[in-house]
C-alpha cells in the first residue's frame, strides 16, 4: 500500500457499470515523511475519505477486492484513513 | 487510475487474435490543471469514449477486469468519461503537504 493525501474529486456518470456508487478521488502519493512522491493518481474511495485527508491505497487488481463486485477495471482505492504515523528513526 | 484526453485511434489489422473487435485509443495523460503531458497510452475503450473527451484510464492487470478485456492482452482499459474535476486541495507546489 502507499501513502497519499486527498487534494480532490472526479465526477463521471459514464462509467463501467460496476463502478457506480463509489466516489472517485484525486490522490498525491506521499512518503512517511509527507513528502510528495510523483504525480496524482485517482483512486476509488470505499471509506469516505475527505478532501485534505492523509490515507493509504492499495493498486494493482488488487484495487477491485474492497468493491462489492466481483470484476471492475479499477487500479487504485483507498483503503484506510490515517490516525497517526510514528516513525522511530 | 490515470486522467487523460481521447487524442485519436489506432487501426491494426494483423494483431494478436484476442484483440479482434477491440477499439484502441490513443489517450494522452493530463495534469490536474488538464494540460497535457508527453506520455501516452493506447487503451481499450468499454465506456463509448470519443476523440477529445478527458477520461480516465485503469492500467495493469485491473484492465482486464471488464467484460470486453477478459483474457486478452490489454494492460490499459478507458473506464470513465470525466464530467466533472474538483480540485479542493490548492498545493502551493511545497515539498511537503499540510497535515
Amino acid at each position: 500500500m502507499y501513502l497519499g493525501k486527498v487534494i480532490g474529486t472526479i465526477w463521471a456518470t459514464r462509467k463501467y457499470e460496476t463502478l457506480t456508487g463509489y466516489k472517485m478521488q484525486f490522490v498525491q502519493p506521499i512518503n512517511a515523511e509527507l513528502e510528495k512522491l510523483g504525480e496524482p493518481i485517482v483512486a476509488l474511495d470505499t471509506v469516505g475519505a475527505g478532501p485534505g485527508e492523509i490515507i493509504f491505497y492499495v493498486t494493482a487488481s488488487e484495487a477491485v477486492i474492497p468493491l462489492d463486485v466481483d470484476m471492475a477495471p479499477c487500479d487504485a482505492s483507498i483503503v484506510g484513513i490515517v490516525d497517526s504515523i510514528n516513525i522511530q528513526s | 487510475m490515470l486522467l487523460g484526453k481521447v487524442i485519436g485511434t489506432v487501426w491494426s489489422t494483423r494483431k494478436d487474435e484476442n484483440l479482434v473487435g477491440a477499439k484502441f485509443l490513443i489517450v494522452r495523460q493530463l495534469d490536474l490543471e488538464y494540460k497535457p503531458k508527453e506520455s501516452t497510452v493506447i487503451a481499450v475503450d468499454s465506456v463509448g469514449a470519443g476523440v477529445g473527451e478527458v477520461v480516465l484510464v485503469a492500467q495493469g492487470s485491473s484492465a482486464r477486469q471488464t467484460s470486453i478485456t477478459k483474457n486478452k492482452p490489454v494492460d490499459a482499459v478507458i473506464m470513465a468519461i470525466v464530467d466533472k474535476l474538483d480540485i479542493s486541495v490548492k498545493e502551493k507546489n511545497k515539498e511537503t503537504v499540510e497535515v
